[in-house]
């Protein structure tokens, strides 16, 4: 009798323990750096917290992660271990995680700045660009040089897309503004992101933007002076007297939707590629140095872009050559975006 | 290039040849001893971690740099033990030390990248700061540029004129000729080893507390191999590693330069620069014969007597 009733407690326990368990969405995350640099892969776990927060669901990461086989082996085993949904952040990730999802059809698999799809696969990434475009506008309101400088990773669309926006973003408010461009071919050196910096304030520069992780830009500009524009998440921290502003990831809201939809069976595989329409990318608070009217004016274009009343890539964009390539009143279009290899007008550096 | 453009590219090359600099004259000093560390990428990322993190917890600079290079130290330490104390390969250890500082310093620096520490910052020398043009590339530099000028003509000294430098060179040179005189030719291995380290660690600590104010993995990024490199092209003399740890902190400066004032010269080439210089510069240094001013004894163990 004890030991049937003992028994059968146990059952109850075991049944009310899988009704409050089972619908627990287990979400991975795949990081490419370390969760705590401040930069790309802080702005993700930032949305892994959002998701956390969701009811019925638990999410976990691994962070550091190098790109190819190693990437293959976390996300494989993430899968084997029963994770209902793995997202994975860094573009070296597509083809192991491509390689997973086929062997694991009922898991949902998320890549971010990839192109390859599968059923259960889907790709996504921000319009950063939208928001480098605002922050170009501040940099070119602030310049007394007339020069800004650029200390960029590597010239792939991504960041050829950004150094464009922020380009034409600053030629918007300031006709005749050029952008000066450094590759480090680094995405955290912070010696050398620092030195290349620097070597732009020698040229004349006299703001500063970044497209890296590390802040060591952010160090140059306020060691010679000068104004800084950070990239990823809020950089104001390591150069209050030279940060104007940042273009910054903002994943939560979408990592929310995706989760939400998948909860309820309403996800679909495509290529998700939101923008400022729905807060992926925005940018950081303002400097006190940034004028009240400029930032203004920045606030309405960043309505303007986000109504989609506005389009970042319309018509006429010259190339650095002088050559017209996009036409009055044309618009480039995603595909056009997304294999872009060549500079506006306005951009001193080379594509190689 | 506008003069003054030229006068900051050459105070970048000081900068950028600061941490490479120390690395070379402590890779001269370990091998003069006859001792060959090839891990002072390692021993330079331990120092680079341990200083970061003093200057973080304490705030103190001075104390930061003192912690870096008591790192490297005792990186050497462990180099010693395998190669000195147990007669390990040389070359292998040295390989390790390398892959074991990586290591090391990965796993107990990730979480605090991101994070800034106090440094030094620059600042003018008196009078000598006011100098035309060698003002502003040689004085208007951090403590540690000012530190790191004194350091080879005090080690060239050290090594020619004092008991313990000659000790050094003869335990490098001989050793059995020099344990036949009766000296302790362990004892002034582990010296030049220790000393070795000291100065590896600094220079490690360099990038964390004047370069950057920040650490990150790998922070290094191949500067402890470039200072191996180096120590052929100096011929083993401090004074010449200055030469080589300013050319190619020269290099690295100038191509970024280059690629700010709009070259046409595609990116991926000029990154190369340093590199091939350095490749050059060995080439240059071994065919004119001079490999043969390696110490006799290098990489040589030497048996504990008795």
């Amino acid at each position: 009798m004890m030991r049937k009733s003992i028994l059968l407690v146990f059952i109850a326990l075991l049944a009310l323990g899988s009704t409050c368990f089972a619908e627990d969405l287990k979400v991975g995350f795949v990081y490419v750096s370390p969760v705590g640099d401040a930069g790309y892969s802080y702005a993700h776990d930032q949305g892994r917290l959002a998701v956390e927060a969701m009811d019925g669901v638990t999410t976990s990461f691994v962070e550091s992660v190098a790109e190819g086989q190693d990437s293959e082996r976390v996300i494989l085993n993430m899968a084997r271990k029963g994770y209902d949904v793995i997202f994975a952040t860094s573009y070296g990730y597509m083809d192991p995680m491509l390689k997973v999802a086929k062997d694991f059809p009922k898991v949902t698999f998320m890549h971010c700045s990839g192109y390859k799809n599968a059923p259960n696969m889907a790709n996504y990434f921000g319009r950063i660009y939208q928001a480098r475009y605002l922050t170009g506008m501040v940099a070119g309101a602030m310049t007394k040089s007339k020069t800004l400088g650029y200390v960029a990773a590597l010239p792939i669309p991504e960041v050829i897309r950004g150094i464009n926006a922020f380009a034409l973003g600053a030629q918007a408010v300031n006709p005749d503004v050029q952008v000066r461009v450094v590759w480090t071919k680094t995405w955290y050196d912070p010696a050398t992101e620092k030195e290349a910096a620097k070597s732009l304030l020698d040229v004349g520069c006299d703001v500063i933007a970044q497209h890296q992780d590390s802040p060591g830009p952010q160090e140059a500009a306020q060691e010679r002076g000068a104004y800084s524009i950070g990239y990823n998440t809020d950089m104001s921290s390591f150069a209050p007297k030279s940060h104007l502003t940042s273009a910054v990831w903002n994943w939560g809201p979408f990592y929310k939707e995706m989760v939400q939809q998948i909860k309820d069976g309403t996800w679909k595989s495509q290529f998700y590629w939101y923008g400022l329409d729905k807060g992926i990318v925005d940018i950081a608070p303002f400097g006190p140095m940034v004028p009240g009217d400029v930032q203004k004016k920045v606030l309405a274009k960043k309505l303007e872009i986000a109504s989609g009343a506005y389009k970042v890539f319309s018509g006429p964009i010259r190339d650095q050559a002088g050559k017209e390539k996009v036409a009055a009143g044309a618009v480039m279009s995603d595909a056009d975006l997304l294999g872009f290899n060549w500079f506006v007008q306005g951009v001193v550096g080379t594509l190689e | 290039m506008s003069p003054e453009i030229l006068l900051s590219l050459l105070a970048a090359t000081i900068q950028a040849g600061t941490p490479i600099l120390f690395a070379t004259l402590g890779e001269i000093l370990t091998e003069k001893g006859g001792t060959l560390n090839m891990g002072v990428e390692g021993m330079m990322l331990v120092g680079a971690l341990a200083g970061f993190l003093v200057a973080l917890h304490t705030g103190s600079p001075v104390l930061a740099f003192v912690a870096g290079g008591l790192a490297g130290m005792g990186m050497a330490a462990v180099h010693g033990i395998v190669c000195i104390a147990f007669l390990g390969n040389q070359v292998v250890s040295g390989l390790a030390l390398t892959i074991f500082g990586t290591g090391l310093a990965g796993y107990f620096g990730t979480r605090y990248i991101g994070q800034t520490a106090p440094g030094f910052d620059k600042f003018s020398l008196p009078i000598l700061g006011e100098l035309p043009v060698l003002g502003p590339i040689l004085f208007q530099q951090d403590a540690l540029v000012y530190t790191s000028y004194l350091i080879p003509p005090l080690m060239w000294a050290f090594l020619r004129y004092t008991r313990w430098g000659l000790g050094i060179r003869a335990a490098g040179e001989s050793p059995a000729a020099t344990r036949a005189a009766g000296l302790n030719v362990l004892g002034f291995r582990w010296a030049a080893l220790l000393g070795g380290g000291i100065l590896a660690g600094c220079g490690g600590s360099y990038l964390s507390l004047a370069y950057t104010h920040l650490w990150t993995n790998g922070l290094t990024s191949g500067r402890g191999w470039i200072a191996v490199a180096l120590v052929i092209f100096a011929f083993w003399k401090p004074g010449r590693a200055m030469l080589g740890a300013y050319l190619f902190g020269g290099v690295m400066a100038f191509q970024l330069r280059l690629q700010a004032m709009g070259t046409a010269l595609p990116s991926s080439i000029l990154l190369m620069l340093p590199y091939v210089l350095t490749i050059a510069a060995l080439a240059f240094s071994s065919w004119r014969g001079h490999r043969t001013e390696a110490p006799a004894a290098l990489g040589v163990n030497v048996e504990p007597s008795e």
